[in-house]
């Protein structure tokens, strides 16, 4: 039996040797397709984004370099029709506003993950913390704004630091919950050799779990500044809408890059929608900068 | 002697009180979310009381919106929220979780890692950005008009990096002896992701989706510029004017009277209920998918 089998193969074998070759079939097409359509999808996502990118920084940049430092340091023309610089108060407004916002969130956001991570625990209070944390991160930042505005702008009136406050209460949940992750990675056995030498458990906390943790905090932090800098809604209802330069983080009316954007976007007059697009660059580019440092931290301390 | 004995032991109890002090300054850092939510709670509530008082259940089911006459109906933009949402996800949904296996499946590791930088860049670029772009060149310049359609198109931009990423993160956890044991047995690239990165990652990709649905949700500035600010629309024609709740309260804040104002506030408290419970859902379902993972 077993001979026949083999001479019954044989002429096969010696007539040719065997293809290994893959010869194309509808598998293997398929697969094929499928990783065009996912090309595809990348290309989707990709011309938006040199779309936008490219028209900012097209229509900005003429804008933004037309007798520089002007667009910097100018007023914002009283009168929208006027074409010309400039952005200074609004570039002003947006660090006031973003970094009132950073002193406020970044201290409390980071002491509530040190609570969290070292002494709740699995505590019911710290698992009520974590989810009302995660509620407050699905808050729409327009409702975070309204509630600004009937507690501290109907009360102190329009300042830059109503806007702070209202920035502030959206990152405080992105803050508390990027700094918990990165708490955690830190090992047990750092705490437990800081205890051998003695150390209070504050002492362990401030001198060996916050510098192990701190270059993930840290760019945790920058992220959610950036993704601040950017916020238009919860601006609206607390910091107004000044021309002039206001330096003053807790008195009068202020004014913001993302806020004169969303006005201007809105007026049908040359002038007005030159400056927008300056803005917009002069936006983009904070964001993008603090985005990109972020990276670096994180990649540079991996 | 008893006197340096009764020093340390003072230092001692100074010391240990100094930690607990430090113990209750975190502990009161991490209430105070507590208290702020309650905060925004109890002013949401007690500020909507004036329009919900006199519109009754009226305001979430009538149509009509007419600050003059007082009459306040929500349903138009109740639905012009979940109408662009919608089509944002439509848009949004299959391109993210397209990029995500291009990712993590096809790109060498070195054009992986550029455009994860890119999408990083997409999801820091402001949405008021996006809204400029919108109004004057999408439906400007390419004469797409001021719509839900527009709206949902630049809602799906805006929110296509954030599914993006959290699909890769998903999809990243597929443990490599499961596709190696799919190419072995004959699989091409697309069956063995069929076989093995699709049913690992369904949960934590239904939680990306309904992550990124609770953003286009809640997104204000760059619906109220392109969304076309009509009243009372309920249509499904993507290409009419409509409105939004978030964009209704961006538009009408500046020149609202005290009722107006309650009833703003009562839409507001309406979308965060919407988005909170959206999110909710979505944490429950990550989370889910988070210990099945850890567990196989």
């Amino acid at each position: 039996m077993a001979t026949t089998a083999v001479t019954a193969a044989a002429p096969l074998t010696t007539s040719s040797t065997p293809d290994l070759r893959s010869r194309p079939n509808w598998r293997a097409t398929k697969s094929a397709l499928m990783t065009g359509v996912m090309i595809l999808c990348v290309a989707a996502i990709a011309i938006p984004l040199v779309a936008v990118l490219g028209t900012v920084v097209s229509r900005g940049i003429g804008e933004v370099l037309r007798g520089f430092p002007d667009f910097f340091t100018s007023d914002i023309p009283v009168v929208s029709r006027r074409v010309g610089p400039g952005m200074g108060p609004a570039i002003v407004g947006t660090v006031l506003a973003t970094g009132g916002a950073a002193l406020l969130a970044v201290p409390l956001g980071i002491l509530g993950a040190v609570y969290l991570n070292e002494y709740g625990g699995r505590s019911a209070f710290a698992r009520t913390v974590r989810f009302m944390t995660a509620v407050m991160a699905g808050v729409p930042s327009i409702v975070m704004g309204l509630f600004i505005y009937l507690v501290w702008t109907m009360r102190m009136g329009y300042s830059a630091f109503g806007g702070s406050l209202a920035l502030a209460c959206l990152m405080l949940p992105v803050v508390i919950t990027s700094s918990e992750q990165m708490l955690k990675l830190v090992p047990q056995t750092l705490r437990e050799a800081s205890y051998a030498l003695g150390a209070s458990k504050s002492r362990t906390i401030a001198t060996v779990v916050l510098p192990a943790a701190l270059p993930g905090i840290v760019s945790g932090c920058l992220l959610a500044i950036a993704r601040a800098a950017g916020e238009t809604a919860p601006l609206m209802f607390a910091v107004g809408a000044a021309t002039r330069l206001n330096p003053n983080l807790i008195f009068e009316a202020n004014t913001a890059l993302s806020l004169q954007i969303f006005e201007n976007a809105n007026l049908a007059f040359e002038g007005a929608q030159g400056r927008a697009w300056g803005a917009a660059l002069t936006l983009v580019a904070l964001a993008f900068s603090l985005t990109l440092v972020a990276r670096l931290i994180v990649k540079r301390f991996k | 002697m008893s006197s340096s004995a009764n020093l340390a032991v003072e230092l001692r109890t100074r010391k240990r009180s100094a930690d607990a002090a430090f113990g209750w300054v975190a502990r009161g850092s991490a209430a105070f979310v507590l208290l702020v939510l309650a905060a925004i709670a109890l002013t949401m509530t007690a500020r909507s009381a004036p329009v919900l008082s006199a519109m009754g259940l009226d305001f979430f089911t009538s149509t009509q919106w007419s600050p003059p006459e007082k009459v306040y109906g929500a349903l138009p933009f109740v639905f012009g929220t979940l109408f662009t949402a919608s089509i944002a996800i439509a848009f949004a949904v299959p391109v993210s979780i397209g990029v995500a296996l291009f990712i993590t499946q096809v790109a060498p590791p070195r054009v992986r890692r550029y455009m994860i930088y890119a999408i990083d860049l997409l999801a820091a670029v402001p949405s008021v950005v996006f809204g400029l772009w919108g109004v004057l060149v999408l439906s400007r310049d390419f004469g797409l008009g001021r719509s839900f359609l527009t709206a949902g198109i630049i809602l799906a931009v805006m929110i296509t990096p954030i599914i993006t990423s959290l699909s890769r993160e998903v999809m990243e956890t597929t443990p490599q002896a499961d596709k190696e044991a799919a190419i072995a047995l004959g699989a091409t690239r697309w069956e063995m992701i069929k076989a093995t990165v699709l049913p690992h990652s369904t949960g934590g990709l239904v939680g990306a989706v309904m992550l990124g649905l609770g953003r286009a949700l809640g997104e204000t500035i760059a619906a109220a510029l392109v969304i076309g600010s009509a009243l009372g629309q309920i249509t499904t024609n993507p290409l009419a004017a409509g409105n939004s709740m978030p964009a209704v309260i961006a538009n009408e804040w500046g020149e609202a009277g005290t009722l107006h104002k309650s009833a703003l506030i009562a839409l507001a408290m309406t979308l965060f209920v919407i988005t909170i419970l959206v999110n909710l859902i979505a944490n429950a379902i990550v989370a889910r998918a988070q210990r099945r993972m850890r567990g196989a």
